[in-house]
C-alpha cells in the first residue's frame, strides 16, 4: 500500500439494524403487572427475611428464595436520591432538563427509577415525599408506563436514617 | 501447586473518537502486534487467545471471538471470549492469567477492545426495558444519583469531582496513547456543561475506539520480553446483583470483597502505604473518592480528602490514574485491560512520562455494569 492510500479507504458504511422481540414477563412480574390497571402497586415479600421487592422479579437475589407473599404498597413514597438529566440522547422520551429519581415506595425495601414532575428542579431533594400521577383511566395498561410520573405531596420529608440503606 | 504468572508483553492502540483508518480486526491486531513485539514473540509462539469486549450492542457485533479469530492468529488454537460489561478488560486478563496459573497454557495472548464509533454507546445503554418507562440516560444517568448520595452522605465539598478531572485530564497529556489530549484548568471543568447533575461534561469519560493486549507467560518464558516482567501477586473478581434490597450502591460490597481478596493474596495490609501507584476505573471523576474508600485507601467518608490534599496526583504519595485513566480514554471493553496494563507498565518501568519513579507494586482495577462486576490485580517487579 502506498503512502496516502488511507484517503482511498472505505472508512465506513451505515447499516441500520433493528430487533423486534417478544418478551415473556414470567409469573412474578405478571402478578405485579396485572394489578397496575387497577392503579395498585403490589410488591412481593421474602418469607424469611421480610424484604419487599417492587417491581418484583420472583426471587431475592441475595439467596435465590422466591418472594411469594403479595404486599399492597400504595402509590406514595420518597425520593432516596436523584440526578438532573440535561443531556439529550437518541430515543429520549422526556424533554430536558428532567429529574430521574430513585423512588422508594412506602413499605418497599428497594427503590426503582422514576420521573419526577410538577416541581421546580431546584426544589427536588432526597427524602422528599412523592406520589404517583397515573395516566387517564382509558389508557391504563399492565406496565409501569401507566404511571406518568411522581410529584411532591407536600408532606414533611422523611428522616434520612429511614432510607440510608435503601439507595 | 499454582504457577507464577508473568506479564512480558504489553501493547495498545492510539485511542481516538474514531479510528477510521482501521477496521475492527485491524484495531485488535494493532494492539496485539505491539504486545508481541514487546514480548519479542511471534504469533507462532502463542498457545491460546482470550478476547474481551463490552455489550454486543456497542458495535452490533456478535461473537467477536469468531469474527476476529483470524486477525489474532488463532486458527488451530483455543480462543475464548469473556464478557462482564465495563470490567471485561480486567476479567479477560484474569481468565488469561488463570490459564497460565493452572498450567493449561504457557503463553497466552489476551486482547480487549471497543470500536464505539461503529454504534452509539449512549443509545446502547439507554435501551427501553419492557414494562418500564424509558428513563435511563446512559451510564452517566445511571451513576449520577449514587454520586449525589455519596456527596450528601459524607458532606463532601462539591468540587472534588472537578479536582479529579483536572488531574486525570492533564495526566493524559503525558500519555501519547490517550484519547483526550487537552490541558484543562479548574475553571474549564467547573464551567463545562452539567450533563447529569452533579456530573459535568469534563468530569466524564469520552467514547473511544481502542484496543489493549498483553502476553502472559509461565515462569519459563518470563525473561523473553524487552523489559523486565511484571509478576501477578494477586487477582480477584466479584459480582453482586443489580437489583438487591438494602444494597449499598455508593460503596458496593462486591468491590470491598474483591479488594480484600486481592490484598490478602499479595500480602497487603495497608494499601495506601504498600502500593506505589494505582490505575483504577474512574469513568466519572467522582468515582475516585468513592473507590478510594471502596478499595480501603481511605476510611469510609474520607476518600475525598486524599484527592483534595493531592495524594493521588502523579507527585503525591499514592498516584492514581497516571495514564489519564478512563477520564481520558474509554474504549469500554478495553478500559479495564488498559488499567491492568498500566499497572504492569509501571512496575516494568515502561510508562514513559507518566512513570512513577521506582514503582514496584501497582494495582489495576476495573468495574462494570451497575457497579456489579469488579476485577483487580496487584503486580510487582519481583517474583511471588
Amino acid at each position: 500500500m502506498s503512502e496516502g492510500a488511507t484517503e482511498d479507504l472505505v472508512t465506513g458504511i451505515v447499516v441500520p439494524v433493528s430487533i423486534q422481540y417478544d418478551y415473556t414477563a414470567g409469573e412474578a412480574a405478571s402478578r405485579f403487572l396485572a394489578h397496575i390497571p387497577e392503579k395498585r402497586l403490589v410488591g412481593q415479600r421474602h418469607g424469611d427475611t421480610g424484604l419487599v421487592y417492587v417491581p418484583p422479579r420472583g426471587s431475592d437475589p441475595a439467596d435465590g428464595e422466591p418472594t411469594e407473599q403479595d404486599v399492597e404498597l400504595g402509590d406514595k413514597g420518597i425520593i432516596t436520591t436523584f440526578c438532573v438529566v440535561n443531556v439529550p440522547f437518541a430515543g429520549q422520551a422526556v424533554e430536558c432538563p428532567y429529574v430521574c429519581a430513585q423512588v422508594l415506595l412506602d413499605g418497599a425495601d428497594i427503590p426503582f427509577q422514576a420521573l419526577i414532575q410538577e416541581a421546580d428542579v431546584e426544589a427536588i431533594h432526597a427524602g422528599m415525599r412523592i406520589e404517583a400521577v397515573w395516566v387517564d383511566d382509558d389508557d391504563l395498561a399492565p406496565t409501569l408506563e401507566s404511571i406518568r410520573y411522581f410529584r411532591p405531596t407536600g408532606e414533611p420529608d422523611a428522616d434520612p436514617a429511614s432510607y440510608k440503606d435503601h439507595m | 501447586m499454582a504457577n507464577n504468572v508473568a506479564i512480558v508483553g504489553i501493547g495498545q492502540t492510539k485511542h481516538n473518537t474514531q479510528r477510521e483508518d482501521l477496521s475492527m480486526p485491524g484495531l485488535v491486531r494493532e494492539a496485539a502486534k505491539r504486545a508481541l513485539e514487546d514480548a519479542q514473540m511471534t504469533w507462532a509462539d502463542i498457545d491460546a487467545i482470550v478476547i474481551g469486549k463490552a455489550p454486543d450492542t456497542f458495535e452490533g457485533l456478535m461473537m467477536p471471538e469468531l469474527f476476529l479469530a483470524d486477525a489474532l492468529g488463532a486458527p488451530g488454537k483455543p480462543i475464548l471470549r469473556v464478557h462482564t460489561a465495563g470490567s471485561v478488560g480486567g476479567s479477560t486478563a484474569i481468565v488469561a492469567a488463570n490459564l497460565v496459573k493452572a498450567g493449561v497454557h504457557e503463553r497466552v495472548l489476551t486482547v480487549a477492545f471497543e470500536k464505539q464509533s461503529e454504534s452509539n454507546a449512549m443509545w446502547a445503554l439507554a435501551m427501553k426495558i419492557p414494562f418500564a418507562p424509558p428513563l435511563v440516560a446512559g451510564a452517566g444517568g445511571y451513576f449520577a444519583p449514587y454520586v449525589r448520595a455519596y456527596i450528601e452522605r459524607h458532606h463532601v465539598p462539591g468540587d472534588i469531582g472537578i479536582r479529579v478531572a483536572v488531574k486525570d485530564t492533564n495526566n493524559g497529556l503525558l500519555n501519547p496513547y490517550a484519547h483526550k489530549q487537552m490541558k484543562v484548568t479548574y475553571e474549564d471543568v467547573r464551567d463545562s456543561m452539567m450533563l447529569w447533575d452533579p456530573i459535568r461534561f469534563l468530569e466524564s469519560c469520552p467514547s473511544s475506539d481502542g484496543a489493549c493486549a498483553m502476553v502472559l507467560t509461565s515462569e519459563s518464558h518470563a525473561e523473553s520480553g524487552q523489559a523486565r516482567p511484571a509478576w501477578i501477586h494477586g487477582m480477584s473478581w466479584r459480582s453482586e446483583p443489580t437489583m438487591l434490597a438494602r444494597q449499598d450502591k455508593v460503596n458496593p460490597v462486591a468491590g470491598q470483597e474483591c479488594a480484600k481478596d486481592v490484598y490478602a493474596q499479595a500480602g497487603i495490609t495497608d494499601p495506601r502505604k504498600e502500593i506505589d501507584c494505582a490505575e483504577v476505573y474512574v469513568p466519572f471523576s467522582w468515582f475516585e473518592p468513592k473507590w478510594l474508600e471502596n478499595l480501603f485507601f481511605a476510611p469510609e467518608g474520607e476518600g475525598w480528602k486524599l484527592t483534595e490534599e493531592g495524594a493521588t496526583a502523579l507527585d503525591g504519595d499514592i498516584p492514581w490514574n497516571m495514564s489519564g485513566g478512563v477520564i481520558c480514554t474509554n474504549p469500554i471493553g478495553a478500559s479495564g485491560m488498559l488499567r491492568f496494563a498500566e499497572a504492569a507498565m509501571q512496575v516494568r518501568g515502561q510508562a514513559g512520562e507518566h512513570q512513577v519513579d521506582g514503582a514496584s507494586t501497582a494495582l489495576g482495577h476495573a468495574y462494570g455494569g451497575g457497579s456489579q462486576f469488579f476485577a483487580m490485580w496487584v503486580v510487582r517487579d519481583s517474583k511471588p
